[in-house]
């Protein structure tokens, strides 16, 4: 298979996952929406890897993979304190910066 | 046979991340990322890199999907019906600026007329993508954004429980802080209270 194909499966997967953050209202999906545009990433780069016959792209997505590992973990307290302050889960109702 | 592979990878990879955007329930959604996510450790399996489609099934599937399963049953997402996007129209725009990305992503990637582009890829060596390979070049070349990495989980995992923890006010006697501990100076503090960390983690002292 040429790189090309993968090139294209990323491209799609980034372009859903940048429609869905747009659209979706829950920060729980947009975080998911989030997690499907770094893979679409990674997806690019172990296809650049396998083109150059270097592994150091492999490096470079395992971690993006630990970034996007943290950023869940942050992002997930972030809901469990939202939810817990007993605000609405829904990013057009949080537009206040107040605690 | 390689092509086979890659369809069915692609179709997986396509339809979860269709799926996550468009399902309603948040439980589905996170289904949905699972599929997903399974379907490209298969495509990274295509492309040699064996670590790092374990390490996709290990960590995504097994750890970060289970704990946006646990938050998202904790909320109860699927009680309240999401309300997608405020109006039709912005909805509409918002389809069109994916296309519009998918487009000029395309253009982009496949305009360029790198070399590489278009065929197998240049040749691998034995053991290309294999956890030893993986960890010699971690180990040596990449130690510095090992050991950065492996701070960063270690902040954000402070973060997390500093930011999820329940926060009761001062009323408790029994609540236990570090700024108690310097105070007092001693342990008095941590005997005092009868298991004050479960306290602090939201454990099982309901007022």
């Amino acid at each position: 298979m040429s790189v090309e194909w993968y090139l294209v499966v990323s491209a799609l997967v980034f372009s859903i996952g940048a429609g869905g953050i747009l659209i979706r209202r829950n920060p729980l999906v947009i975080l998911l929406c989030l997690e499907l545009m770094l893979n679409a990433g990674n997806l690019a780069l172990v296809a650049f890897a396998r083109a150059h016959g270097n592994q150091e792209g492999q490096i470079f997505a395992l971690i993006v993979m630990v970034v996007a590992a943290c950023e869940v973990a942050v992002g997930l307290g972030l809901i469990v304190a939202i939810y817990r302050h007993r605000l609405p889960i829904d990013v057009d109702e949080l537009r206040e910066l107040q605690g | 046979m390689a092509e086979v592979f890659f369809f069915l990878g692609a179709i997986g990879v396509l339809a979860g991340a269709l799926g996550t955007v468009t399902l309603r329930n948040p439980f589905y959604c996170v289904l949905a990322l699972v599929c997903h996510l399974l379907s490209l450790a298969a495509l990274f399996l295509l492309l040699r890199a064996e670590f790092l489609a374990a390490a996709q099934v290990i960590v995504y599937v097994g750890a970060v999907m289970v704990l946006y399963l646990f938050v998202v049953a904790y909320v109860g997402g699927g009680a309240d019906p999401i309300r997608s996007a405020g109006s039709p129209s912005l909805r509409w725009a918002s389809a069109l600026f994916a296309g519009a990305l998918f487009v000029e992503l395309s253009i982009a990637v496949l305009g360029t007329g790198l070399s590489v582009l278009g065929d197998e890829g240049s040749g691998f060596f034995e053991g290309f993508g294999t956890p030893a390979e993986i960890g010699k070049l971690l180990l040596t070349d990449f130690l510095l954004a090992f050991e950065v990495a492996s701070v960063l989980l270690l902040v954000a995992a402070v973060g997390a429980v500093i930011l999820a923890r329940r926060r009761t006010g001062l009323e408790d006697p029994r609540e236990i802080s570090v700024g108690d501990l310097r105070r007092s100076g001693s342990r008095d503090a941590m005997t005092g209270g009868e298991a004050g960390t479960m306290i602090e983690a939201g454990g099982p002292p309901q007022r």
